[in-house]
């Protein structure tokens, strides 16, 4: 069966959106703005929905489909050997990306309808996230490498534009430029990466690449290393992993929607989607793996290390989202790509479902967001409550929750991994149980106990959201709002059952087969044992943030004075970020003052303009000194002059200076 | 007796070298003016000179109008020389009733 899966329009619809609400927003009024922001992602959405409907019943993987307007093709650089195509392609894995992308993209969409109500731009805001879900969808569509770094900019932009949207407050400014510089970092390798395929197999082409290499068996590790090498780092910009994850805590400036979308459940995950579509690369190269495999349990293990003592609820979030990352960073370490996209699958959901959900209490209260000045909420928001509780539950990895199947299926992917895989095994574990605690923790300190707002609302945070309220009475949020956490709960819940079997045989054709508990001899119950192992500890996890936080106890503050180093190098977030702006951002801030303003400004455009001027200047004053007025000495000169052009004139004619022959003058002194 | 052309193209040089150093080394405006005169006429000289060899020489018959040439641009000369002493002599006349002098070597204002 052939079908046309019109995949060109599930980015251009969102692109319409953009261009009018971007061109026109601000004339619109509010309803149609939202109308039309709604309208793009929804119908993308049912583009998409239609698709998988499609290969459902039947059609097959993967769908390829290049842009063509009646005869012309769809080339778009055909430059020698470099040649590139705008062509879209549809497999499971993009399937997969495309749901979660359209799909929560869409919630996120109604939900910012009832949270950015009351905010100026709002028609800017909206404009910016069809222009994010464009870019998403071209980078998630992409056939081949250029086009997905088309994408992979165009979220960049988004985002930096969306965490800048409170632009007059600087912290928001910085926060997005620094997103955008750190990413760039990331892109410089991308680019390598890029490069080096091109050299390698003079294709950017996903298809023809997979194709080379298959036809290539021995080749392994060499240049391929360095090509994975180069598209790790690539990947560490985008999704906020160990060098390269500082840029995230701070892109919460942004409005929480944005936080929601963008900086958990879609873009952030663009690095992991990224290696599991390049996975032929990186299963040639067990050195890049392994690389990819440690920097994920290092992330997830250091982040939720920094989320335990965090105490802006969003900040504990952006920690976990990164700690999240790095579990699906971990997954592709070990080669078990479904089970990272698996995670991200369920992470999407219920990371989505804890940022909209924390929206509603930092709208509920007014722009707080120190969850020291909460506390006591359950009964004030009770559905913010119990869709937020879903979030927790599924994230800390508790059966029957979404995080337990995926977080059990990279872990046990990992702990299949040889005796390496053993120890990322411990650490992903070690993690799980922090994440448990810090999510815990923010579950306790927000919604129970006694409300700390009251007593402290002169400390209430300056959000430039608190602003636009009047009221500091604690309100549950609109509909619009609610709606959408119902529906993330739902899937937060339910989103793992249709299990790690079923999702990697869907995905196998693209990522490869998974290691499958039920096929390996004792397997399964060896599965059921480490499942049973994590739920403890994450229980322990739970167990431990009980203790401290549900009650008022000085419990914690005992063991933070007990450990005041430690806790002070947890709150400071070990120091990385001095530390980066110590080793590279001052050093590299000195080259640039050198550079551009001793050497660009001060010696070339400054010491330009004052030769330049010197020169005339000094011309000049020689030249004035020969207009002396003195009569007699203009006409020495036009004599001097005219006696030069006789020279010349007589070498031209004659062809030799006064010398050698003399201007042949024959004086006739007799006769004529 | 035949005076020979290059006797005339000699004094035409000497007049006009005088001329030359008479306009540098002399300061009366006058003495200059008549320096300019003099290197005017040894232009004079040398156009009828030049004009007169070629009439000699023979080749000029086929067209006398080339060999007049000299002759008639002295007639120029003598005008445009006749014209400008007319101008500079007032010129000098209103410069002496301003300054009273004729020295060149005060009559500097037009410097910089």
């Amino acid at each position: 069966m052939n079908h046309i899966f019109f995949l060109q329009l599930i980015p251009l619809l969102p692109l319409a959106g953009f261009l009018v609400n971007g061109l026109l927003g601000r004339r619109l009024p509010k309803a149609l703005v939202s109308t039309v922001a709604l309208a793009a992602p929804f119908a993308a959405f049912l583009l998409v929905v239609r698709a998988a409907y499609l290969i459902w019943s039947g059609s097959t993987f993967p769908v390829v489909e290049t842009f063509a307007i009646g005869t012309r093709t769809a080339e778009w650089i055909n430059a020698g050997p470099l040649h590139v195509d705008f062509t879209f392609a549809l497999d499971q894995l993009t399937l997969v990306m495309l749901l979660i992308i359209t799909g929560v993209g869409f919630l996120i969409h109604i939900y910012s309808v009832g949270y950015m109500s009351h905010e100026e731009g709002y028609w800017r805001y909206f404009a910016y996230l069809n222009l994010f879900l464009f870019f998403m969808s071209v980078l998630v569509l992409a056939e081949n490498f250029l086009l997905m770094f088309v994408g992979w900019e165009g979220v960049g932009l988004a985002s930096y534009l969306l965490i800048g949207f409170y632009f007059d407050k600087k912290s928001a400014a910085d926060a997005g430029k620094k997103a955008f510089v750190v990413n760039r970092i990331g892109d410089f390798g991308f680019l390598l990466g890029m490069f080096l395929l091109l050299a390698q197999f003079g294709s950017l082409s996903f298809g023809s690449i997979g194709t080379s290499l298959a036809a290539q068996p021995a080749l392994q590790g060499g240049i391929l290393t360095a090509i994975a090498l180069c598209l790790v780092v690539g990947a560490c910009g985008k999704s906020a992993q160990i060098p390269l994850y500082i840029w995230l805590p701070d892109a919460m400036e942004g409005p929480t929607p944005v936080s929601a979308l963008i900086h958990a459940a879609t873009m952030v995950t663009a690095g992991v989607y990224m290696i599991a579509r390049t996975h032929a690369i990186f299963d040639r190269s067990p050195f890049a793996l392994a690389v990819v495999a440690i920097i994920g349990a290092a992330t997830a293990l250091f982040a939720a290390t920094i989320g335990l003592v965090q105490t802006d609820i969003k900040r504990v979030l952006a920690y976990s989202t990164i700690s999240q990352l790095g579990y699906m960073f971990l997954g592709c370490g070990v080669a078990a790509y479904s089970a990272a996209i698996f995670h991200l699958m369920t992470h999407a959901f219920f990371k989505a479902l804890l940022f909209l959900a924390a929206g509603s209490v930092i709208h509920g209260l007014s722009g707080e967001q120190d969850m020291r000045n909460m506390g006591g909420l359950r009964k004030k928001l009770p559905i913010t409550f119990w869709t937020m509780t879903a979030g927790v539950l599924a994230i800390s990895g508790i059966f029957p929750f979404a995080g337990f199947f995926s977080k059990d299926a990279d872990l046990y992917d990992a702990f299949e991994h040889g005796a390496s895989g053993k120890a990322i095994w411990f650490v992903g574990l070690v993690a799980a149980g922090l994440t448990s605690f810090y999510m815990f923790r923010l579950w306790y300190l927000t919604f129970f106990g006694e409300s700390r707002a009251e007593t402290q609302t002169s400390a209430v945070n300056d959000n430039s959201h608190s602003t636009l309220h009047t009221s500091h009475s604690v309100h549950e949020s609109p509909w619009s709002m609610l709606a959408p956490l119902v529906i993330l709960a739902l899937l937060s819940i339910g989103g793992g059952w249709i299990g790690m079997k079923h999702f990697g045989d869907f995905l196998a054709p693209v990522v490869g087969a998974v290691v499958d508990p039920e096929k390996e001899p004792g397997g399964e119950t060896f599965d059921y044992f480490l499942s049973v192992v994590a739920v403890a500890v994450a229980a322990l996890g739970w167990f431990i943030a009980h203790l401290f936080y549900f009650r008022k106890n000085d419990r914690a503050a005992k063991l933070a004075a007990a450990m005041s180093g430690v806790h002070s190098l947890l709150a400071n977030k070990y120091w990385i970020d001095e530390l980066y702006n110590f080793i590279f951002v001052r050093p590299l801030k000195a080259i640039s003052t050198f550079i551009l303003g001793w050497i660009g400004e001060g010696v070339i455009i400054r010491g330009s303009t004052w030769l330049l001027g010197g020169i005339v200047m000094l011309t000049g004053e020689l030249l004035r000194r020969w207009q002396s007025g003195n009569l007699r000495s203009y006409a020495a000169w036009l004599a001097a002059g005219a006696a030069v052009l006789i020279l010349f004139a007589g070498y031209a004619i004659t062809g030799t200076w006064l010398g050698a022959h003399g201007i042949d003058i024959h004086i006739n002194w007799a006769g004529r | 007796m035949h005076v020979p052309s290059s006797w005339y193209l000699i004094l035409s040089a000497l007049l006009f070298t005088l001329g030359v150093v008479g306009f540098l080394i002399k300061r009366n405006l006058i003495t200059v003016f008549m320096s300019i005169e003099l290197m005017l006429n040894a232009v004079n000289l040398s156009f009828v000179t030049f004009g007169h060899m070629w009439r000699a020489t023979g080749q000029a018959a086929i067209d006398h109008r080339i060999a007049e040439r000299g002759q008639i641009f002295v007639f120029f000369v003598m005008m445009v020389a006749a014209a400008e002493a007319a101008v500079g002599l007032a010129v000098i006349i209103a410069i002496f009733r301003a300054r009273g002098t004729l020295n060149v070597d005060q009559i500097d204002l037009m410097k910089l």
